[in-house]
């Protein structure tokens, strides 16, 4: 049974059509990620599915009730919001307790749900602090607690570490996946951080434009991006794109791109699928994809070709370091090993991982 | 090294000497022209003071403004309850108990449905909510003579005419612009976040108000206080219009105490019931004006 089911949802804010026809839904104790870039609508969709926002037309379903004229707190939901919307002058206690007292929840209900939630989070010596007493992470963990005493059927997060720091943000994300895998609650969380989608979700609704571009698990969107705007939005440094031309080497396809030393020919790892010669594409290359040719390298991975490229900048991060390459009229991004990594000025000789390259459609952006 | 090394291993530095001269010099100037001006400002409350303590012959033989010879009590005394007012020989304790009873109930009522008012127009939005606090804002504007005719053909069908209960109502409504706008722009910057999440957690418009709203707004309820009982207690057009003798508010009535149609002016005993009609909406600022400047200037909490 699915947790939660929108149908064709469309919303619009006067002449404004801020989401086309979502159709999303989520399975028992999934936890599902709604990510994009600011204004794609993925906020609003949320604040639909808590009742906070009306609906235009469609259909949003709560387990098996369909709830688009249900008040929120009668959609049995919980939800954590970016700025996390304590009450200030309420202790943390009285925080937790607010909900249910106005759900009218029995008293011994509510101590234990309290000592419960307080002690899976760790806030039980906070509880008689005030929001203001608190820090960042505090609150955050105490927004959480606050949404799970309710024990509800679905969880809602909106943007929920976005207000943190880049450490507290990496830990509380990992807290926040355990917390999951314990309480095993169905889960929407609203991130624009494609980082926090891809480590959290067991499905992964890319959205642009009002429109769920892709609905997929987290490595399925990775590898085979459904368009060029997800290619581009998942990963970063997100995939390379270059023009190319299909054509035909003997029998199987391969594309033909504008190179430095002129037109190079790389051949397509699954080259024997039939396609039509002559067709413009944009060959899409993920940067971890691109190597230092080696011979080695050749027989290690299959499906490598090869290409000569003037390395115009190089950004060592630590960990790795990132090249930026010319080839043709654009510029590609490379991800290397630090002790291998490409120098400035170089004309490096790249094993480019075919079998990992997506091939898009330049007129409609769809993966072919 | 310690300070006292580096102060006796100073070089006289000319452009610092400079420096602190020229502060040195705009401070005195800021000084002395805040000095004349509270002078000006004070002089005449310490003229009404000092008179309110003076017998009558000695006022009369020195003048208004002059140095006191004489103290007595007994003018505050017959200022608050033997003093004829308006043909009542009771002084002015029960203009000043009308005066209580009026702006003690028209503040309260005001504040509150300032409160609600401004909790609505800015978290429960609706169509036309803006153009309704336009229209609530013009009040704002209006100069209240242009509500005396409409006032007085109100009170008359309400027969309220002459008493204090008319009044309470005249400045219910003629506060609730100002006590509106407030609220308003203070609860405008409450996050909706917080709103959101009361409601997702079961509680109504109600419980929002007085669980969610009123507890933070402390800041805005002292101003709206301050602003509504110094308002209405100082408010004399109304008051003299639309009540007489022992209806009169103690702004109204101070006046029938200089017409009172004697021979003989008792400036001692005018000087004492004028402070005793000025004592409370001062009580309340220094009880709140901090509050006061701060809650004018300061937004909600973040």
């Amino acid at each position: 049974m699915s947790s939660l089911t929108v149908r064709n949802l469309t919303k619009n804010f006067g002449m404004v059509e801020v989401l086309k026809g979502i159709d999303l839904e989520a399975r028992q104790g999934e936890f599902i990620a709604l990510v994009g870039p600011s204004g794609c609508g993925k906020s609003t969709l949320l604040a639909m599915v808590a009742g906070l926002e009306t609906v235009t037309s469609g259909e949003i379903w709560i387990g098996d009730r369909l709830v688009n004229s249900v008040a929120p707190k009668d959609r049995d939901i919980a939800m954590v919001f970016q700025s996390y919307a304590l009450y200030p002058t309420m202790t943390v206690r009285q925080n937790m307790l607010f909900g249910m007292e106005a759900r009218g929840v029995p008293k011994a209900q509510q101590l234990e749900a309290i000592e419960r939630v307080s002690g899976l989070l760790q806030i039980t010596p906070l509880l008689n602090r005030k929001p203001g007493q608190l820090s960042g992470g505090q609150r955050q963990r105490v927004a959480m607690g606050r949404a799970l005493v309710r024990d509800p059927v679905l969880f809602l997060f909106d943007e929920p570490l976005s207000n943190l720091d880049a450490k507290l943000r990496v830990e509380m994300r990992t807290e926040i996946k355990k917390l999951h895998h314990r309480v095993g609650k169905t889960t929407i969380y609203v991130t624009h951080d494609q980082v926090e989608a891809m480590t959290l979700a067991s499905r992964i609704a890319v959205m642009h434009q009002g429109q769920v571009q892709q609905f997929d698990e987290p490595q399925a969107v990775y590898d085979r991006p459904a368009n060029m705007f997800v290619a581009g939005f998942m990963g970063s440094p997100s995939m390379n794109f270059i023009p190319a031309q299909l054509v035909d080497v003997g029998g199987t396809t391969a594309v033909v791109i504008n190179g430095a030393k002129g037109r190079e020919t790389l051949a397509l790892y699954n080259g024997a699928a039939q396609r039509a010669a002559g067709k413009d594409v944009i060959l899409g290359v993920r940067p971890e994809h691109l190597f230092r040719y080696t011979p080695e390298l050749q027989a290690q991975k299959p499906g490598i070709a090869t290409l000569t490229a003037p390395v115009e900048l190089v950004e060592p991060t630590g960990a790795e370091t990132m090249a930026v390459m010319r080839i043709g009229d654009s510029e590609i991004v490379g991800r290397f090993d630090p002790d291998d990594a490409p120098r400035m000025g170089e004309d490096i000789t790249l094993g480019i991982d075919m079998s990992h390259a997506c091939l898009f459609d330049p007129s409609s952006q769809r993966l072919i | 090294m310690s300070d006292r090394a580096l102060a006796a291993n100073a070089v006289f530095d000319a452009e610092a000497a400079q420096a602190r001269r020229r502060w040195l010099t705009s401070r005195i100037v800021i000084y002395a022209i805040l000095v004349v001006f509270a002078v000006v400002y004070l002089a005449p409350l310490v003229v009404v003071v000092l008179n309110s303590f003076r017998d009558l012959p000695e006022i009369n033989h020195n003048g208004l403004i002059a140095w006191p010879r004489s103290f007595s009590l007994d003018y505050w005394v017959q200022a608050w309850s033997t003093y004829c007012v308006g043909g009542t020989c009771a002084g002015v304790q029960r203009n000043f108990y009308n005066s209580l009873a009026m702006t003690i109930p028209a503040t309260i009522i005001s504040t509150v449905l300032g409160a609600m008012n401004g909790y609505v127009l800015s978290k429960w939005k609706f169509r036309g909510s803006e153009f309704l606090f336009t229209c609530m804002l013009l009040g704002v504007f209006v100069p209240g003579q242009l509500s005396l005719m409409p006032w007085a053909f109100l009170l008359g069908k309400l027969h309220l005419a002459n008493s204090v209960y008319g009044l309470i109502l005249i400045h219910c409504v003629q506060g609730v612009s100002f006590t509106t706008l407030f609220c308003r722009n203070f609860y405008v910057n409450i996050p909706d976040d917080l709103i959101k999440a009361a409601r997702i957690d079961g509680a109504g418009f109600w419980r929002i108000f007085w669980k969610v709203i009123v507890p933070i707004s402390p800041p805005i309820l002292i101003v709206t206080v301050i602003w509504q009982f110094t308002g209405i207690w100082n408010e004399f057009l109304f008051g003299v219009i639309f009540t007489s003798g022992t209806q009169q508010p103690i702004t109204a009535a101070l006046v029938a105490l200089g017409a009172g149609g004697l021979s003989v002016h008792a400036y001692n005993v005018s000087s004492a019931a004028v402070l005793i009609g000025a004592f409370p909406p001062l009580l309340v600022y220094f009880l709140g004006g901090k509050y006061f400047v701060r809650g004018l200037t300061q937004g909600a909490i973040k």
